[in-house]
């Protein structure tokens, strides 16, 4: 009897799984805010927010109170969020036209956005709508408008890209979605303000070095959690 | 007296004419017109600009119009959709022109057509590419960008409800561009599922008055979008 080589093990994935950094995002909204959520890892959010904590989820297509997917049969295709899913609306939701809704967004009454990113830089400026490839199809959508408006911008991303390239970096490469606009960063290996002295790290996740973390970050990182304990 | 209620889509968009500019509501195919989507190919009208939030799925209603050489410019958000090869095939040939905006920038340039405010500063897109080559202005320390208002000639739109003065209900997340694209084209053609009598609708709940409506047809249940892509239909 011959037995199968054995495959290489996959390297465990280390830090925070996406529900980790959803849930971290999440602890940070406060009661009362109206939150916008972009596409993607951004829109697990929804499904972390504490117990005993109320927040109304805007989506850009024009619905105040965006509630969860509704069953399996119950879909409407009149009654869907930016990503175009299927979605559903809680008692007390609102819906109002796209002029409306980006009054909402580019006037400030949005309080938090979550989106994803192509890359962030040292100072906050943002890019996640084009890789600038010369043969991609522009496309923007809200982006621009979201973070133009929306009071704070939370972005929730894998810290590296698929080849380990990192995300957060000294200067963008992509083309920017908007100047000096984000304000906390929340990835698989870490919590990252943007703060006027740069980026301030507030929390490192479980099984990961500073040295690691900086070594998979491509701008300049401060620590901040010696101050936090020290507070504390 | 008042009725702005035509028999057919086809009657509603006869005069839609080569050259002209249409706004076509929808937000993927959530409001999206596919009647009068259908009857404007059927028309046959080219060298059209359409304004539109995507550039439609498969090879039905917007995408269709799009296949068949109808437009010769989008200004869109995002012409890109799941399903959506047409346009990406014409603009990477070449065939087609696109003008990308903001989504916000869209509505407001829509919105701002329709009220009669030639053009006005935003805070959306400064700094990036989108804001290249535009007027700049600094207003209490923060820098914004003039963006022009958008008028058309027609909009083709989807509504729930109206009555022969052409007020309007809309469906849910279906109503997304449908009242400013309504205020912003010299005719507004709108589909609707229900005619009422005047007074059928209540006054508080009417979202467009019908002074922005120029003509009302019913189609009591029309297609959808993504089952005709999911079954694979081609129009014409």
């Amino acid at each position: 009897m011959t037995t199968a080589p054995a495959k290489p093990a996959k390297p465990a994935a280390i830090g925070w799984t996406r529900d980790d950094m959803a849930r971290l995002a999440a602890l940070d909204i406060p009661d009362g805010s109206y939150v916008n959520l972009g596409i993607g890892i951004p829109e697990l959010v929804a499904q972390h927010v504490p117990a005993g904590r109320e927040i109304i989820l805007h989506t850009e297509n024009g619905l105040l109170g965006v509630g969860p997917a509704p069953a399996a049969g119950q879909e409407d295709p009149e009654l869907i969020n930016a990503g175009k899913k299927p979605v559903t609306a809680i008692p007390g939701a609102a819906f109002f036209h796209h002029a409306d809704s980006f009054s909402m967004i580019r006037g400030g009454h949005i309080d938090i956005c979550v989106l994803g990113a192509f890359q962030v830089a040292g100072n906050g400026d943002l890019a996640n709508w084009s890789t600038g490839e010369p043969d991609a199809i522009p496309a923007v959508g809200g982006a621009m408008d979201l973070v133009a408006g929306v009071k704070t911008v939370f972005i929730l991303t894998e810290h590296n890209t698929k080849s380990g390239a990192p995300k957060i970096v000294g200067k963008c490469t992509y083309p920017l979605t908007g100047l000096r606009v984000v304000g906390r960063i929340y990835t698989n290996l870490a919590v990252i303000d943007v703060r006027p002295e740069g980026l301030v790290v507030t929390a490192v996740a479980p099984g990961v070095s500073w040295e690691d973390l900086a070594a998979k970050t491509g701008a300049p990182l401060i620590d901040g959690r010696a101050k936090l304990q020290a507070k504390a | 007296m008042i009725n702005k209620r035509v028999g057919s889509a086809a009657e509603a968009v006869a005069d839609i004419h080569d050259g002209a500019t249409v706004m076509i509501g929808g937000f993927g195919e959530a409001g999206s017109p596919i009647e009068l989507i259908h009857a404007l190919i059927d028309r046959g009208s080219r060298d059209l600009t359409v304004v539109s939030n995507n550039t439609g799925s498969g090879h039905v209603g917007l995408a269709a119009l799009i296949e068949n050489k109808q437009v010769r410019k989008m200004i869109c958000s995002f012409p890109r959709t799941a399903n959506s090869t047409v346009f990406p095939e014409l603009y990477r040939a070449g065939n087609i022109e696109l003008e990308l905006v903001p989504q916000g920038t869209l509505a407001e340039r829509i919105r701002a057509g329709g009220a009669g405010i030639p053009a006005f500063y935003t805070p959306t897109a400064v700094g990036t590419q989108l804001g290249e080559g535009k007027e700049h202005r600094n207003f209490n320390g923060t820098e914004y960008v003039l963006e022009h208002g958008l008028r058309a000639d027609f909009a083709l739109v989807m509504a729930n409800l109206a009555d022969r003065y052409g007020n309007l209900t809309f469906n849910k997340t279906a109503r997304n561009f449908g009242p400013i694209m309504c205020m912003a084209a010299r005719t507004s053609i709108v589909q609707v599922r229900e005619m009422r009598e005047p007074g059928g609708i209540d006054p508080e709940a009417i979202v467009t008055p019908g002074i922005f409506v120029k003509r009302v047809v019913v189609i009591p249940e029309p297609a959808q979008e993504s089952q005709l892509v999911r079954e694979g239909a081609c129009y014409p």
